[in-house]
């Protein structure tokens, strides 16, 4: 009782007393946090319980599209920015994670030198670029994890807000904006490792990448990330501040004549959902062992507002839900039917714009308010008809 | 002398039988005439003074044996030999255990024969240069005008005095105008070297007006100092006027140069021009943002790869054929894709993103499950292949110069359906407002599945003309994509001039930039261009005004 008085008074508790599916999303999350890496770790191999390390690495992945997904609903569901350009903060988060990995390497490469990462000992360069100075340090790393994405978000978002470009032409300016980059980053002279980019990372603050704990807290991490980004977004968007996005959303004109600053209401949003991006990419980059610029494709891009459309536009939850359930019936189908795969993804997207406009979350609320109305109105009804 | 005497009472004679002889009685004529050959070629095993060998070569130059430029220039490279025992010419090229030797008169193989018993035909200097002159003449004299400019070319470059008489008799008689000047400019060449100064300031004057890069660089050379700083060119009139022609034909190369980049820049622009005009008409005019435009295109090429399947034999008329082909399967296509899907998304611009980028994707795995994933050849039809030489600076390809005009001829033929027809004027009248256009009788609906099948068949035909420029492949679209949608927002939305003048203006700056930067790293400054432009300019170059403007 004490416990849940606590809860009660503690703000992110207040927060969740009002939105159950939240409540049900964290507890999931947390219960998976410790589970997984339990039955990873402790069952035997030959167990029902046992959750290969695959699975592990596979749900880890999951979670960290779920944070992508949580970062584009916050910007697409809340304040009607639809960006094709997400995955550029993905990605940009991830590079910055792959350069701290590249330097742990040290002289453990195929050139053995403690400098200068492989690709650039293959091209001749001789010195470190100025811009990889620093990531050697972990904390540093975790720094520019969050601040570039959100310095270029920064950039963009102020210069295209301030001008007020909107809707499809904004869209199309994020995915011209992943698409330079896409074409930047392909470049050997960037000093990314060009089309090949990041790989063969060791160790992580010591632990080694391949073994099975360092998996496991890596997708402890991700689980929690995703716990963490949800209730933030949810504060976000309960705020006063996230009554005007909304509004922003719906009648953009009308919230400025009313006198809000709308480019700075959105630039905020902005700058905090391609932090999230980038975060959602530096976990993701040391479970599956390889960053490059593909990550940049605008494919991507559009894939993760496909996740978003499938869970639920402006739930949040939906996101998650939207995320996990369509990259799972992606590993499952391109394995089972590789051929099937891109006609169910592409029908997915058809069929999710023209029936369920609302997503899975729109359709489950949707039964249940029927149900709800039915029990509510079904005496009113009979008298109405006698 | 006497022997060509002797050598042109033959021909007479030979030719005189062959007009009185019957047909099948020729062959031993020629056979008289061959063999008449072969005596003359003989002569050159027993020719021992260089002045014999020098007649010698020169009636061989002027014989009409078939192969005299073969032999003589086997003669220059020191390959022709004669046999010890049978005294007979031979082509000789060394080989392990020997020479592998082949008979010059009747070029049959005649194996390989030990090096004692074969002895070479040895010439000297003299003879070098007398041979070098002969085989210029006789290549200058050939009938081919591809063979008579390589050689006037060669001459350019390797400019020397025993040249000059082979190239007066060669320009008396030369009627084509470009060897004919490549054979002024070889004049001109040989007289710089020359010691007299009059005829050096008209060689260099000669060069004025040419664009020859040899000349250039001789010129250039000209203005070179040694290393204690006195000038390479003592007489310093020459070098003046060298430098004076130089600085001229420079500058001329210079313009020519940027004609060609502003070419290749409309070329480029050309290209944009025909894949994002489609997409000027379904995004620009309907509002609808169509993410399978680049499958539509896709969809373009591989009819042409159909087509050109189902006619092997005809791959010149393949691509006429295609072009209709290409626009009806793709229009067609974007009918159905308009009444199955976006039909029932007007007004929701960001759904009809998503929904068409579905629709692309199954387009794309169609192809893929089809055609099978990898790229496909479509070959170019011959009158798309070589290029117009306007002069030495400047040369212009086919396959560029025709997708300029097809682009244009496109563009107008669409401005024409939508200004002057019946149809154009309901697709306008829609668009401008659907609801009166309805009250006035109009059947939206229909109006709407034509326009959008309009747009996706000119896609469907810059399909064609992409087959011709990259590989065919299932993700042929998608690499256009985004730069269509770049063209039509910078153009201004709505606005198929603002489409045409972004176009032509991005290729010409993707290619002047691409000297400086690189072809990948042009794109990426045009693509932050466009990103910073559109701050400026939120509705693109051209915007429409008025009510229809905001949403």
């Amino acid at each position: 009782m004490i416990n849940s008085k606590i809860f009660e008074r503690s703000a992110i508790g207040r927060l969740l007393l009002a939105d159950k599916a939240g409540r049900y999303l964290i507890a999931a999350l947390l219960v998976i946090t410790v589970l997984v890496p339990l039955c990873n770790l402790l069952m035997p191999a030959g167990s029902f319980l046992h959750i290969p390390t695959y699975v592990v690495v596979l749900l880890g992945k999951y979670l960290c599209y779920a944070l992508l997904a949580l970062a584009l609903d916050l910007v697409w569901g809340y304040c009607g920015i639809l960006s094709l350009g997400h995955g550029a903060f993905f990605a940009l988060g991830g590079y910055a994670m792959g350069m701290h990995l590249m330097r742990q390497i040290g002289e453990r490469g195929v050139y053995g030198n403690a400098e200068l990462p492989d690709f650039m000992v293959f091209l001749n360069w001789t010195e470190l670029p100025w811009y990889w100075y620093g990531f050697d340090n972990f904390f540093f790393t975790m720094f520019m994890v969050a601040l570039v994405p959100a310095a270029l978000a920064f950039v963009f978002g102020w210069l295209a807000f301030r001008s007020r470009v909107t809707g499809v032409y904004l869209s199309i300016i994020t995915q011209a904006m992943t698409y330079a980059l896409l074409l930047a980053f392909f470049r050997n002279d960037m000093g990314f490792g060009g089309n090949n980019g990041l790989t063969d990372f060791k160790d992580i603050l010591g632990f080694s990448l391949q073994s099975d704990a360092t998996r496991c807290v890596l997708f402890a991490l991700s689980a929690l990330s995703v716990a963490g980004a949800y209730v933030l977004c949810r504060a976000i968007v309960t705020s006063k501040y996230g009554r005007v996005l909304i509004a922003i959303r719906d009648a953009e004109s009308r919230t400025r004549f009313m006198g809000y600053r709308v480019e700075h209401y959105k630039l905020f949003v902005f700058v905090v959902s391609a932090i999230l991006a980038g975060i959602a990419g530096a976990l993701y980059v040391p479970q599956v062992g390889i960053i490059n610029p593909g990550e940049f494709g605008p494919i991507n891009s559009i894939e993760i507002v496909i996740w978003v459309a499938i869970g639920g536009r402006g739930t949040l939850f939906g996101a998650v839900i939207g995320a996990v359930a369509v990259n799972y019936a992606k590993t499952y189908f391109t394995g089972a039917f590789p051929e099937v795969w891109l006609f169910m993804l592409g029908a997915l997207f058809v069929i999710s714009t023209l029936y369920l406009p609302k997503g899975i979350v729109g359709v489950v609320t949707q039964i249940r308010e029927r149900r709800a109305e039915s029990n509510a109105t079904s005496i009113p009804e009979q008298g109405a008809k006698s | 002398m006497k022997l060509s005497h002797v050598f042109r009472v033959f021909v007479v004679l030979a030719l005189f039988v062959a007009q009185v002889v019957q047909a099948e009685q020729i062959t031993p004529v020629k056979s008289e005439v061959a063999a008449d050959n072969a005596l003359l070629l003989n002569e050159l095993i027993s020719a021992r003074s260089t002045s014999d060998k020098k007649n010698l070569i020169n009636l061989i130059a002027n014989s009409n044996f078939p192969q005299r430029a073969k032999v003589l220039s086997a003669l220059q490279d020191g390959d022709l030999y004669y046999t010890k025992a049978d005294e007979q010419l031979v082509y000789a090229f060394s080989h392990p255990d020997g020479y592998q030797i082949t008979s010059v008169i009747d070029g049959e193989n005649l194996g390989v024969i030990g090096s004692r018993k074969v002895r070479k035909i040895s010439i000297n200097n003299e003879l070098r240069t007398v041979l070098r002159g002969v085989l210029a003449e006789l290549s200058l004299r050939s009938e081919d005008v591809f063979v008579r400019l390589s050689a006037a070319k060669d001459l350019i470059r390797s400019p020397s005095p025993e040249f000059l008489y082979a190239i007066e008799r060669a320009k008396a008689v030369e009627v084509n105008e470009k060897v004919l000047a490549s054979l002024n400019i070889a004049t001109a060449m040989i007289n710089l070297n020359s010691e007299e100064q009059v005829l050096r300031l008209d060689a260099i004057e000669a060069f004025r007006g040419t664009l020859d890069s040899d000349a250039m660089s001789i010129l250039a050379a000209m203005q070179l100092k040694d290393s204690e700083g006195n000038y390479l060119e003592q007489d310093d009139l020459v070098r003046e006027s060298a430098a004076a022609v130089l600085s001229e034909m420079r500058g001329e190369a210079e313009m020519y140069k940027l004609v060609e980049n502003v070419f290749f820049g409309l070329s480029l622009g050309s290209v944009l021009l025909l894949t994002a005009v489609g997409l000027a008409i379904t995004f620009g005019v309907m509002g609808v943002i169509n993410m399978a435009h680049g499958e539509m295109m896709m969809l373009g090429a591989y009819t042409t790869y159909v087509i050109q399947l189902l006619m092997p034999n005809y791959i010149d008329y393949s691509i006429v054929v295609a072009i209709p082909a290409a626009f009806l399967v793709s229009g067609l296509v974007g009918i159905v894709i308009e009444r199955g899907v976006i039909r029932h998304l007007y007004g929701r611009p960001l759904e009809t993103l998503l929904a068409t980028f579905g629709v692309s994707l199954i387009l794309q795995q169609a192809v893929r499950s089809i055609f099978s994933p990898l790229n496909k050849s479509v070959s170019a039809p011959s009158w798309l292949s070589g290029s117009w030489e306007i002069n030495g600076a400047l040369s212009l390809t086919y396959n560029r110069l025709y997708i300029i005009i097809f682009s244009l001829v496109v563009l107008l033929m669409l401005v024409f359906l939508l200004k002057k027809t019946f149809v154009g004027l309901q697709m306008r009248a829609v668009t401008q407002n659907r609801a009166m256009a309805n009250s006035m009788g109009i059947r939206t609906g229909w109006v709407d599945a034509l326009t959008f099948g309009l747009g996706s068949g000119i896609a469907g035909i810059a399909g064609v003309a992409l087959s011709q420029l990259t590989n065919v492949g299932p993700n042929l679209g998608q690499s256009y994509i985004i730069d269509s949608f770049m063209v039509v927002v910078f153009g201004g939305v709505g606005n198929l001039f603002g489409t045409f003048f972004a176009a032509m203006s991005l290729g010409v700056a993707n290619k002047f930039l691409e000297p400086f930067a690189g072809a990948v790293l042009a794109k990426i400054f045009v693509l932050v261009f466009i990103i910073l432009f559109i701050q400026w300019r939120p509705r693109g170059l051209f915007a429409l005004k008025g009510r229809s403007v905001e949403d």
